[in-house]
């Protein structure tokens, strides 16, 4: 027998939405203080003269001139373009690895749960193992990497320089990243391919599709939506990317491979100019926070289809 | 039924462009993205100068639209 209405809604002379709230308080409170207060604070400084290491000077509002500095200094625009480069390559070959290896991996060869598992192992490493032992892989002299570049290319060991060469290193990072992160786009893709039921490739059998035909029309759209959720996961971590960089070349050489992460960082703890880094980090934010929006919005104009 | 015979429904007068959702996010999301391209473009300083306020104008108005009924 059902508990009638008014019991249901009052036990112990706590309300269901009293209850409710007192289940998702925990999480606001932390949100509020972990996410929100930050960025709140992030704001304020941005338009302050504030420098963390003189906590006890004078704060004085600058108005808008830390965006001013961020936004007319060469050397941070410099930084952006890393970004952009090192975030689109990143993603083109993530997703283009990821999704052509979830589609063998979704044939369901003889083991492939076995090869599923190899394939995830780079994604489970702690980013300091990876930077570290990749150091060691594109050592000139002794690593690895460099052997087997030396061997397809026939470049001496010595010349191949993936660390200390200002054309190499870039993409020494590139590399780094597509290695560690191709398992998770391959994770979403594979959980995209799996819901695809079986009933429509048999209709397009029917229909006597060809395999090119039943995957252009067929697979990629109705995988669209997990490889664009992929995408903007991956995305957003890459913006971001800061502890491979700082392992693998710390920026260097010179200032080629750094990223805007690296330069936000030199401005907050190097230079001590927290207000400028405060702006910069707004700034980051605010592209971040409108590039999320449309895409989101994309993502939903793909599903509705 | 044919359409002549059909009773016409009536249609709710148009709201005037400012205040229609499906226009206006693509006003703001063309601002976005000419911001975020104007942010990581290598070709001129002056246009990544100016990138932020287009970002800012483009994110503002997308969160402001979005709130309209379609």
């Amino acid at each position: 027998m059902a508990t009638p209405a008014p019991i249901a809604r009052r036990v112990r002379g706590l309300s269901d939405r009293a209850i409710a709230w007192a289940f998702i308080a925990p999480a606001i409170t932390l949100l509020l203080a972990i996410n929100i207060f930050p960025l709140l604070w992030a704001i304020y400084l941005s338009f302050t003269n504030y420098r963390a290491n003189r906590p006890n000077a004078v704060v004085e509002g600058v108005g808008l001139r830390n965006y001013q500095r961020v936004l007319t200094d060469p050397d941070i625009w410099q930084a952006m373009q890393t970004t952009a480069h090192f975030v689109f390559w990143t993603i083109v070959l993530q997703t283009v690895i990821g999704f052509a290896l979830a589609y063998l991996i979704d044939r369901k060869f003889r083991g492939h749960a076995f090869w599923t598992t190899i394939i995830l192992i780079p994604m489970m490493l702690s980013p300091a193992v990876v930077g570290n032992f990749w150091r060691f892989l594109y050592e000139p002299q002794i690593g690895l990497f460099a052997y087997a570049a030396s061997m397809v290319t026939g470049i001496p060991t010595s010349e191949i320089r993936m660390l200390g060469d200002v054309s190499l290193a870039p993409w020494a990072i590139i590399i780094v990243d597509t290695w560690m992160w191709t398992p998770y786009v391959m994770l979403i893709c594979l959980a995209g391919l799996r819901s695809i039921p079986d009933y429509i490739y048999e209709a397009a059998e029917v229909d006597r599709a060809s395999s090119w035909r039943q995957f252009w029309s067929i697979t990629v759209p109705m995988a669209l939506p997990f490889i664009m959720l992929a995408v903007l996961f991956r995305g957003i971590e890459n913006f971001k990317m800061f502890d491979m960089v700082t392992l693998l070349t710390g920026g260097g050489p010179g200032s080629v491979t750094e990223v805007a992460s690296i330069t936000l960082k030199r401005a907050a703890f190097e230079s001590w100019a927290t207000g400028r880094a405060s702006a910069f980090a707004i700034i980051l934010f605010v592209a971040v926070f409108g590039l999320a929006n449309i895409y989101v919005k994309a993502l939903n104009k793909v599903k509705q289809r | 039924m044919t359409d002549l015979t059909r009773t016409p429904t009536k249609t709710s007068p148009k709201r005037p462009f400012f205040f229609r959702r499906g226009p206006m996010e693509n006003i703001a999301t063309v601002l976005i993205a000419t911001g975020f391209l104007m942010l990581f473009q290598p070709f001129a300083l002056v246009l990544y100068t100016y990138s932020l306020v287009t970002l800012l104008a483009g994110t503002v108005m997308f969160i402001i639209v979005s709130k309209f009924p379609e």
